[in-house]
């Protein structure tokens, strides 16, 4: 059984079906990344496998080591085992970041995990979590929470975004040691060599998974364009 | 046991340092009622305190060209249920001096107590002062905090202050501090209050801009729960070229409390900018989720950021 098995998914909001009946699963310790354009599911996805409030699916079962987890609420998914870094990360005032890293984990070494991220513990443990932080350092602040939580599945939505060209190898480390703790990792991104490092990949068009495989291929089939040009006969074939 | 040792007692259990008392490099004033318990004075500070009827009166100046190297302890309280505490303060911080002043207001079983301080200040050329003002309030709601200061602060003069009433009911708190900022001069007025209940917050701070490049902020912090009610008015005026305000207020507000925010901004002066920001409403909720999908309980993630913005 997979650790994630997610069958006949359907979300809608606003009369809009946004997922279509989607089937899906990621296996242990594996790094599965989902592509797809704008607008085509991912996050969605994100957040109705997270749980979070107004995403609760019309039909289909999101299934986590084996029990049905549709009724739980985020903290109680959390719990057990699923966490999320969120592509824009929220700020918080008057909590630094060193209290951020072990809001669950108390007395733990919070300093390697922002050395893992590429973050200097002597700038940064004493900082706020707040509006003065840029984007991309709040990025990787929220990667190094994510993995100091050793989860049984991440979901990275696009860890990449809003971090500079030259870091991206720093993300691939990141994916990597999640990997190397044994998370699973459902990676959202758009960028073609992060996605190459996960073990699957799978891409979303239309709310559907319309094409799943070796990262290799799937990028393919991705850059072939074919969800855009298809309007998605070809994917849904 | 006498007053000093039972208002020390109640300072030690809201946290406080008893120790300060004894340092002789720490000057200090303690005042219980209309009591005055005990005082200590550095070189270069001058303390002149009288007891008045209903409480305390005291004319404190830092010399010219002093800085005081440790903070000055000033302990007011009423221990009783009921009584009426009255400070009158006139600080002056002479040119080129400066102290940071450290009060500690402690009502811990006040049923009808009014605690009123009522203080004026003048702030030299190229002095700084720093001002905090911590209560520690029982549980029983039952005082008025009537704080109310004039501030004048002279060319490349520093004024901070910031006043926190976070541990037990704030029962009716009235601020209401004006700062006048000459040429150059810095201010930056900070309130943190969390009122439960049917405590009832007003918060009137205002910055007037008068001196050409002066600057300030006023930031209002405050957390209301239960049937408490929370007004906060900021007032800045850019009254001269180059002088820069702003007003930034965030009001976190549960259950049935109501809150209002009053960002009142004149410039008077084409060269002037002065901005506000004010935000009040529930925890935001991608806050909430935030920590819960670090598996915190919803509580446990409300109560974080609450502490949060008013730490």
């Amino acid at each position: 059984m997979a650790l994630l098995e997610i069958t006949g998914l359907t979300y809608m909001t606003q009369g809009k079906e946004i997922l279509s009946g989607l089937s899906f699963s990621i296996e242990a310790s594996e790094v599965h990344a989902l592509l797809g354009t704008n607008g085509t599911g991912k996050s969605t996805l994100a957040y109705l496998i997270m749980g979070c409030e107004g995403y609760r699916p019309d039909s289909g079962e999101i299934i986590f080591n084996d029990k049905v987890v549709n009724d739980l609420k985020i903290h109680e998914r959390a719990q057990i085992g699923i966490t999320m870094a969120w592509q824009e990360p929220v700020r918080f005032e008057g909590i630094s970041v060193r209290d951020y890293l072990s809001l669950k984990q108390k007395g733990t070494d919070s300093s390697r995990y922002l050395e893992m991220v590429g973050l200097s513990p002597e700038l940064y443990l004493n900082r706020m979590v707040d509006k003065c932080l840029s984007g991309g350092e709040r990025k990787r602040i929220e990667l190094a929470s994510v993995l100091e939580l050793r989860p049984k599945l991440a979901i990275l939505d696009e860890p990449d975004s809003g971090i500079d060209m030259l870091s991206t190898q720093d993300i691939i480390n990141v994916i990597n040691l999640f990997k190397q703790n044994g998370s699973s990792v459902l990676l959202i991104t758009h960028r073609e060599e992060i996605a190459l490092i996960a073990d699957r990949a799978s891409q979303i068009c239309r709310g559907k998974i319309v094409c799943s495989g070796s990262p290799r291929d799937v990028a393919d089939y991705y850059k072939a364009k074919k969800c855009l040009v298809c309007d998605g006969v070809v994917c849904n074939e | 046991m006498n007053k000093l040792a039972d208002l020390m007692k109640a300072f030690g259990e809201a946290g406080g340092d008893k120790a300060i008392l004894e340092n002789n490099e720490i000057a200090h004033l303690v005042a219980s009622g209309h009591k005055l318990l005990s005082m200590k004075s550095v070189e270069g500070l001058e303390v002149d305190a009288k007891e008045t009827l209903t409480g305390v009166s005291a004319k404190v100046t830092v010399k010219e060209g002093i800085r005081i190297k440790n903070p000055v302890h000033l302990c007011f309280g009423v221990l009783h249920k009921r009584g009426t505490q009255k400070i009158r303060m006139d600080v002056k911080l002479e040119k080129s001096s400066s102290a940071h002043f450290i009060a500690h207001c402690i009502f811990p079983k006040a049923e009808k107590v009014k605690h009123i301080m009522d203080a004026e200040v003048e702030i030299g050329e190229n002095a700084e002062m720093r001002y905090s003002e911590t209560h520690y309030h029982g549980l029983y709601g039952g005082i008025e905090v009537l704080p109310k200061s004039v501030v004048r602060i002279g060319r490349n003069g520093r004024y901070f202050a910031d006043f926190t009433l976070i541990d037990g009911r704030v029962g009716t708190l009235e601020i209401d501090y004006s700062v006048e900022a000459g040429e150059n001069a810095v201010t930056e007025l900070t309130a943190r209050v969390f009122g439960h209940a049917n405590d009832n917050i007003k918060i009137k701070e205002k910055v007037v801009l008068t001196g050409k490049n002066s600057r300030g902020i006023i930031k209002t912090r405050v957390a209301i729960e239960d049937e408490a009610i929370a007004e906060v008015t900021g007032i800045t005026k850019g009254n001269a070229a180059g002088a820069r305000g702003h007003v930034d207020c965030i009001e976190i507000v549960k259950d049935k409390a109501v809150a209002k925010a009053i960002p009142i901004v004149s410039v008077t002066n084409p060269l002037a900018k002065v901005t506000h920001e004010a935000a009040i409403g529930s925890v935001d909720k991608k806050q909430i989720e935030t920590l819960m999908a670090h598996g915190l309980t919803p509580e446990e993630a409300v109560d974080i950021i609450v502490k949060g913005i008013l730490r």
